[in-house]
């Protein structure tokens, strides 16, 4: 195991950060306006966030990266900004978390199908490389490989951002098939766990796509079929509509219970995605007998 | 005489070089295109969104059964035509205003022109008043939105509030999906149809226009 992580997970599960984006959203991120680019004109905002997971107790925070890379910045214009909005977004993150946590540096998916040929496997390539390099140069503690739903698409993210000697964490998004168990392309908790072991991935896992209790038994899943340290990280249930404001309908105590479910099952890191707030990370800690 | 069975096994499977040489043969051997469609590549699909609900399709294998009939119909489709025959409906498909995430929408796109619709792709970010200018100029008759993120649901709404002002809701019928988007949702904003997948999409695109 790398040495980060065997000294951070020494200690037992360690505790990561909610979302960002609807984070984002209070802080007035408007609707359909591309949040990586707050890394460059709302730094004290984007800062805000990660000193607010920081002040809960996480112990790893992401930065504001994920959407970065070339295919998702050129659908804004924003492609010759490539390395300076992943430079901030590190930057900004580890002001925040002022020594007291590790900043695990976001890779979203493209956007782009490679099975419809949307985009090229060497276009991914030189995308990923070139936020990894970019994310590693700014300070980045490692990088996190995150919400793929394409193995293929995943397994390149890996290993650019493997060439860059940084730790890798590796999650995809199991949120289709009659029990949620598979992402959009088909892909199972143990082929994920195969295909991105093989391509060298340190950590490995599940975020998005589902509330905390699908985890478990993809957890439980991926355990039965590898040592290797596991990332978890779910939703606040589904997203609904209410008098015409989006609702996450499981509260921090709620999702906080079922995190020693998830431990039992085998996670290491344990956080949120969509729809959890600091006040999750807070409920996460108390419930870990942390602070 | 050809197999027409291969045509649906063609299909089914994805190989899209068989179902085109197999309709080419086919239409030599002067069979009725019509025929092709109704008896062997629409149950095909319908076998396809069948798997698809067992788990033993995903979407890799929706999109490579989409294009196959998409490459048989490109044979099929002028034959249709000059014969009169009008396609089962034409499609105003988008991802709506404030949105560019395109994945969900091209899929459902491929499935419907798979399954006999006129495409009109508009493309991401797509505004109200570019739905209300296809719906009048191009005569379609399905306007099908796309949103990814929670954020820009609310477009839907605002969509179909201007296809009313607008007086072309009634020549229309308004089908939505996306990530975030529920049934419920889909009830709320007074949408014609909803699937949580895009193997639904021909068999919901049918039904909203009662075929």
């Amino acid at each position: 195991m790398h040495p980060l992580l065997e000294k951070q997970l020494a200690a037992g599960p360690v505790v990561t950060d909610g979302a960002w984006g609807t984070q984002l959203q209070e802080r007035g991120l408007g609707s359909g306006e591309f949040p990586d680019q707050w890394n460059l004109t709302h730094p004290d905002k984007v800062g805000e966030v990660a000193a607010a997971y920081v002040q809960a107790g996480s112990q790893v925070i992401l930065a504001n990266t994920f959407g970065a890379n070339r295919p998702r910045l050129a659908a804004h214009h924003l492609e010759a900004k490539a390395v300076e909005i992943n430079r901030a977004g590190v930057q900004i993150s580890k002001q925040a978390a002022g020594g007291k946590a590790l900043v695990f540096a976001s890779i979203g998916p493209s956007g782009k199908m490679l099975l419809a040929g949307e985009v090229t496997a060497d276009e991914l390539t030189a995308a990923f490389s070139e936020q990894a390099q970019a994310l590693a140069a700014a300070g980045a503690d490692a990088l996190v490989v995150e919400t793929m739903a394409d193995l293929e698409e995943a397994k390149l993210a890996v290993v650019a951002a493997k060439l860059t000697g940084l730790p890798v964490v590796a999650c995809m998004v199991f949120d289709s098939g009659k029990n949620k168990d598979r992402t959009m392309t088909g892909v199972t908790p143990e082929q994920a766990v195969a295909g991105l072991s093989a391509v060298g991935a340190d950590v490995i896992g599940a975020n998005c796509g589902q509330g905390i209790e699908g985890f478990v038994p993809i957890c439980q899943r991926m355990r039965a079929v590898t040592t290797q340290p596991l990332w978890m990280k779910s939703n606040a249930g589904l997203p609904e509509m209410e008098n015409g404001r989006v609702v996450y309908r499981t509260t921090p105590e709620a999702f906080a219970a079922v995190i020693p479910q998830l431990v039992a099952a085998g996670a290491n890191f344990v956080g949120g995605c969509c729809g959890t707030s600091p006040a999750y990370i807070r409920a996460v800690v108390k419930t870990l007998g942390r602070g | 005489m050809t197999d027409l069975k291969q045509l649906h096994e063609a299909v089914v499977t994805g190989d899209a070089k068989t179902a085109r040489a197999i309709t080419e043969q086919a239409l030599k051997d002067g069979v009725d295109p019509l025929k092709l469609v109704t008896d062997y590549m629409a149950p095909a699909m319908g076998e396809v969104g069948r798997r698809f609900e067992c788990n033993e399709y995903f979407v890799p294998e929706l999109l490579l059964s989409a294009r196959a009939m998409k490459a048989a119909m490109e044979l099929i489709r002028p034959l249709l035509t000059a014969q009169g025959a009008e396609p089962v409906g034409r499609v105003a498909i988008g991802t709506v205003k404030g949105d560019l995430h395109d994945i969900g929408k091209n899929l459902v796109a491929a499935m419907l022109e798979g399954g006999g619709f006129e495409i009109i792709d508009l493309g991401v970010n797509v505004t109200p008043e570019q739905f209300i200018a296809t719906v009048k100029e191009k005569r379609a008759n399905i306007v099908a939105m796309s949103a990814l993120l929670t954020t820009t649901m609310p477009s839907m709404k605002t969509t179909i509030d201007a296809l009313k002002t607008a007086g072309v809701r009634e020549q229309v019928k308004v089908l939505i999906g996306g990530a975030p988007i529920t049934q419920k949702y889909a009830d709320e904003i007074g949408a014609d149809g909803y699937s949580d997948n895009a193997a639904e999409a021909v068999t919901i695109a049918r039904k909203a226009l009662g075929k």
